[in-house]
């Protein structure tokens, strides 16, 4: 009877139910939306410390045990990523109070951040895989809706395509799930990995997993990434900034919760393939990041190639290097969200898309700039920011597995991350200004304080790694460890 | 049965296929409608059909036909139904905003 | 252009009462046997449209001044809220509870939680459908 468990899913609903019913009254709706996701930050740290001292929770819905019914697990991995969802939810909620817009404000925008963030809570804590569907679902109706908020030309037909590519996603999904179902006839996570173990990953077992490797593939932009720039271009920065932290992550961990607990048995098939998409996606990122003058095109091609990084770690799948996929998903998470509303704000300073039209922001907005630099060597792995910790363990990961050719791509793309927004550094924010002081536009306190509270989060998560240490270590020995996890579920 | 039934997911299956791979907007969503169609006869056809007697608690005595199935398809349904109506809404708001319904013409102006 | 739909406003007249009652049965039967608060709500729903078609939308919104949406919103509340009450009683969350009362001139009868929960479906279903349904007709917003 843990029911602390389901509260990161219930919560958020129900409040922003509520907020359905104050439509107009915008300040309630902030205040109770801030009072929401602080509350969810604590609730996942009380959770965290209570898996420390007594293993991992589960919750079952209606007191249906499982294998039968369905069932919520708490584990520090999922718990983890939840907490981290929660503080860049607060942060980009904060800067889109200044941001988004009274008429946004009145066409649900609060109720839909909140639906999108019980989504995306619920499918890091479900033990069933068809509630995972579910939960995504969830997910993505409140980011199509969020895409689509605003209703301007082009953010409609972008979302339309958006919209789209999900659909035949999740059909993917659904179809895999038939199969899955009909061949081991059950559909509890923790259940899959016992069948799958005794059946033996057969070649009809590997298929179906290779289908929910593109399932997984196409929600988190892994090699299938074609549609994230045009979709993550269009949104407010706030909401850009969510999707970025967030959608792609929730497939990250998708990816790494089957390929660890549920279909490990043939490596030499599944993460051989996993590693390749993901060598080829950095690629394709470190390319795109380089090609385009368009800041939003810079920053989500910057999505495509952390996406890359993290699963590398899953792809060798050694211990310190699945320890470094926790870290890097951790520090993405924070960093993506700083780098989009960085982005974001410096569209809206200069009314430019286009970095090499600016220039000169330092001047003007010098902590600003600076910020910049920050996400910048955060985002390159330069200590004593949180980048650091995960690309040093993805590297002895691939160090031990002894694949060198990929371990010189993995750093490579960090020169060529640090050599595209360096780009954009000298051009943009340093060099020299056309407009004179004084006449410049006002960076609204408002959206500096958010950028500021990211970077504390960056620079807490590189210094303070020794502290979180022991809950990543905790997560890690459940992913290496299978029998862990099936153990906490399955148990009466 | 089952024969006949996978053979009617593969006809909805093409349908839907046909359909996606238009350029009309309308004939696309239509086509993600018989596909997700299509994904819950898999469901129900995968799972068995009717191999024993219906599931319900009056009748129980006799083995009876495994109920998740419809229970996941329900789900799904549910979820396809609302899906479905948000991208006619967003497919008619398109219609309004550029007066088109033709992918061509949706394409956009690269990176303006 | 004005249509001639004479038949349809008769003929709605009368369907109308007994796809309510459908609807009702479906929700009640939904305990034991096939229906239940989904089916029951969209049947509802169906009436609604149904209503819609026939009089007209200015005419229904004087008999129904509902806003949809909100009501779809007191249905997710009201299934969630079920849900949520086992957790103040310490029970996992979403279990239902039962209860055997006596009614008079009925007899024995089960008053059953989850019948809540099924009210908040239905709701939600009513809700979404038509607010689906108008948004389309009126043309957009």
């Amino acid at each position: 009877m843990n029911n602390l468990v389901v509260m990161p899913l219930v919560v958020p609903i129900m409040i922003g139910i509520v907020l359905v019913f104050l439509k107009n009254h915008i300040r309630v709706q902030r205040a109770l939306s801030l009072i929401t996701m602080l509350s969810l930050i604590f609730i996942s740290i009380v959770l965290l410390e209570n898996i420390q001292a007594s293993g991992i929770m589960r919750l079952d819905f209606g007191g249906w045990l499982p294998p039968y019914g369905i069932s919520f697990v708490a584990d520090s991995f999922a718990i983890l990523l939840v907490l981290i969802a929660s503080i860049v939810t607060l942060i980009c909620l904060i800067y889109a109070y200044s941001s988004i817009g009274e008429r946004h404000e009145k066409m649900y925008f609060y109720p839909f951040v909140l639906f999108m963030i019980a989504g995306v809570n619920g499918s890091f804590m479900t033990g069933d895989i068809f509630n995972l569907f579910v939960c995504f679902e969830v997910m993505l109706l409140a980011s199509y809706a969020l895409i689509a908020l605003g209703g301007n030309k082009k953010q409609l037909r972008e979302s339309l395509k958006y919209v789209l590519i999900n659909v035949l996603a999740s059909w993917f999904f659904l179809v895999a799930l038939a199969f899955l179902y009909g061949t081991l006839g059950t559909l509890n996570m923790a259940h899959l990995s016992v069948r799958v173990a005794e059946e033996g990953q057969d070649a009809l077992l590997t298929t179906i997993s290779l289908l929910f490797l593109v399932v997984f593939a196409l929600k988190a932009g892994l090699l299938l990434f074609f549609w994230l720039p045009g979709s993550y271009s269009v949104p407010p920065t706030a909401v850009a900034a969510l999707f970025g932290a967030l959608l792609t992550k929730v497939g990250i961990y998708a990816l790494i919760r089957m390929f660890t607990l549920v279909f490990y048995h043939k490596p030499e098939v599944t993460h051989i393939l996993i590693e390749g998409m993901s060598v080829v996606t950095i690629i394709a990122g470190c390319l795109g990041a380089i090609a385009y003058k368009d800041l939003r095109q810079v920053v989500a091609y910057n999505v495509v190639i952390g996406v890359g990084f993290v699963l590398m770690g899953l792809g060798v799948a050694t211990d310190s290097s699945l320890q470094g996929s926790i870290y890097y998903l951790m520090h993405d998470m924070i960093a993506k969200a700083m780098l989009f509303l960085i982005v974001g704000t410096m569209i809206n300073l200069t009314g430019e898309k286009r970095f090499d039209r600016m220039s000169g922001l330092i001047r003007h907005y010098p902590l600003f700039g600076w910020l910049f630099f920050i996400v910048m060597i955060s985002l390159a792995g330069i200590p004593p920011f949180s980048g650091f910790v995960g690309k040093i363990l993805i590297g002895q990961g691939l160090i031990e597995a002894e694949s060198y050719v990929v371990l010189a791509i993995a750093f490579f793309s960090s020169v060529v991350v640090l050599y595209s927004l360096l780009r954009v550094f000298l051009q943009a924010i340093f060099g020299e200004t056309s407009v004179s002081i004084g006449d410049e536009k006002p960076l609204p306190k408002g959206q500096l304080i958010p950028i500021l509270l990211l970077a504390c989060c960056t620079f807490g998560l590189g210094f303070g790694a020794e502290g979180f240490s022991s809950f990543v270590e905790d997560a890690t020995k459940t992913i290496v460890n299978p029998e862990i996890y099936i153990q906490a579920v399955l148990e009466k | 049965m089952e024969t006949m039934m996978i053979l009617l997911i593969g006809v909805l299956v093409s349908v839907a296929t046909y359909l996606i791979l238009s350029k009309n907007v309308i004939r696309v969503i239509l086509g993600t409608a018989i596909l997700s169609h299509a994904v819950h006869l898999l469901i129900l056809t995968i799972a068995g059909v009717k191999k024993g007697n219906v599931p319900l608690l009056k009748e129980a005595e006799s083995p009876y036909t495994d109920a998740l199935p419809q229970a996941l398809i329900l789900t799904a349904i549910v979820i396809s139904f609302a899906v479905t109506a948000f991208v006619l809404v967003l497919a008619f708001r398109i219609y309004q905003t550029s007066k088109s319904d033709d992918f061509e013409s949706l394409r956009g102006q690269k990176y303006e | 252009m004005k249509t001639n739909d004479v038949i349809l406003k008769t003929v709605t007249k009368v369907v109308v009462f007994i796809i309510l009652t459908m609807a009702v049965y479906l929700f009640f039967s939904g305990h034991y046997s096939p229906g239940g608060g989904f089916i029951g709500g969209l049947v509802l729903a169906s009436a609604i449209v149904l209503m819609y078609l026939a009089a007209g939308i200015e005419i229904v919104h004087k008999g129904m001044p509902f806003d949809f949406k909100i009501i779809a919103a007191i249905g997710v509340l009201l299934a969630t809220g079920t849900g949520f009450a086992s957790v103040l009683f310490g029970q996992d969350f979403l279990t239902q509870a039962a209860i055997a009362v006596h009614f008079p001139l009925i007899g024995e009868k089960e008053l059953a939680s989850v019948v809540l929960f099924e009210a908040g479906v239905t709701l939600t279903v009513v809700g979404v459908v038509v607010t689906i349904i108008l948004n389309i007709s009126e043309g957009g917003e």
